[in-house]
């Protein structure tokens, strides 16, 4: 038997994003490590990359980095199409939906935080309707919704600091780089 | 560094002018949901059943006692002040009685041993707590 060799032609640009992905799947491992009070409530770090992503290379690339760990981590946790995928993925699409319209904010107002926010609030949009279309078609998981409304509001103002904060610092380096260079 | 220097130094900087539109619009949808799908909607009458079937409906407008009688006796429900409980039961544990005031739409208080319940409705019927 001989042994066949699948090589695919890759770009650069491949491998950028592979790696944006890993740093999103890494974050998702640490993630699952934290114990939470209420199952679907997670703080969802992962997307701070997706937010650095968003605000770097643009939407397609962050789109690319967000399905991508989604499918990835639930190949990582066994759950690749059992429903916690399933919520996954509705969250991660309603979420760069909002971020293709959020993005177009003006970024004189309206930084990462504002982005996240809106992008967490997609999330358990985009989970809610899929636990009730699906899960548990039934009116009384309206009563957890201002608690998942309330944890989307915080995660999404640290998460969205902590990508601003990043952003802002790497800056700053820069400028302190370009400064010594010149 | 104290806390609040911290808080100006890691949080300020990084938050532009309508980042704080978005809490505040986040925070204002959030109190929102809960004010609308936490308030289970002031009840209007009180649904008073026996033996599974339904005894009497009465408006929590106006005060007044009401005996029921079941298998054990009779089980006294008191309406006041828009609030139902149920006074006194001849079960043996009371947990109707103890479960005090009920006040907004569907509470419910049951006297299993003496088949007797109580059980509040707003205008319109929200889910039922005991089914779901």
């Amino acid at each position: 038997m001989t042994a066949s060799i699948i090589k695919l032609d890759t770009t650069a640009e491949d491998h950028h994003i592979a790696r944006m992905a890993a740093v999103a799947l890494g974050l998702t491992v640490l993630e699952n490590a934290i114990p939470s009070p209420l199952p679907g409530v997670k703080p969802g770090l992962a997307n701070i990359v997706t937010l650095i992503v968003l605000a770097r290379y643009g939407w397609r690339t962050a789109a690319w980095v967000s399905l991508l760990r989604v499918v990835a981590g639930s190949l990582l946790f066994g759950n690749f199409l059992a429903p916690g995928f399933f919520l996954s993925l509705s969250g991660a699409i309603c979420s760069l939906l909002v971020l293709a319209f959020a993005q177009h904010l003006p970024s004189r107002w309206f930084g990462p935080v504002s982005h996240s926010i809106y992008a967490a609030f997609a999330h358990i949009t985009g989970q809610m309707l899929v636990v009730y279309v699906w899960l548990i078609p039934h009116a009384g998981i309206a009563w957890l919704i201002p608690v998942f409304a309330s944890a989307a509001l915080v995660f999404g103002a640290v998460n969205g600091l902590i990508a601003a904060r990043f952003m802002d610092n790497a800056e700053t380096a820069n400028d302190l780089a370009d400064e010594k260079s010149t | 560094m104290n806390s609040h220097e911290l808080f100006r130094a890691a949080i300020l900087p990084h938050l532009r002018p309508g980042d704080w539109l978005t809490l505040l619009l986040g925070g204002a949808c959030v109190v929102l949901l809960a004010l609308n799908l936490w308030n289970g909607g002031l009840a209007d009458k009180a649904i008073i059943r026996s033996g599974g079937k339904i005894f009497r409906e009465v408006p929590l407008s106006h005060d007044q006692q009401i005996e029921v009688l079941g298998p054990l006796g009779i089980s006294v429900i008191a309406i006041q002040g828009r609030k139902a409980r149920i006074a006194s039961d001849p079960s043996p544990r009371q947990y109707c009685v103890r479960q005090g005031w009920l006040q907004q739409a569907g509470e419910i208080a049951l006297c299993l041993p003496n088949q007797v319940s109580v059980e509040l409705a707003g205008s319109r019927k929200k889910y039922d707590s005991l089914n779901y």
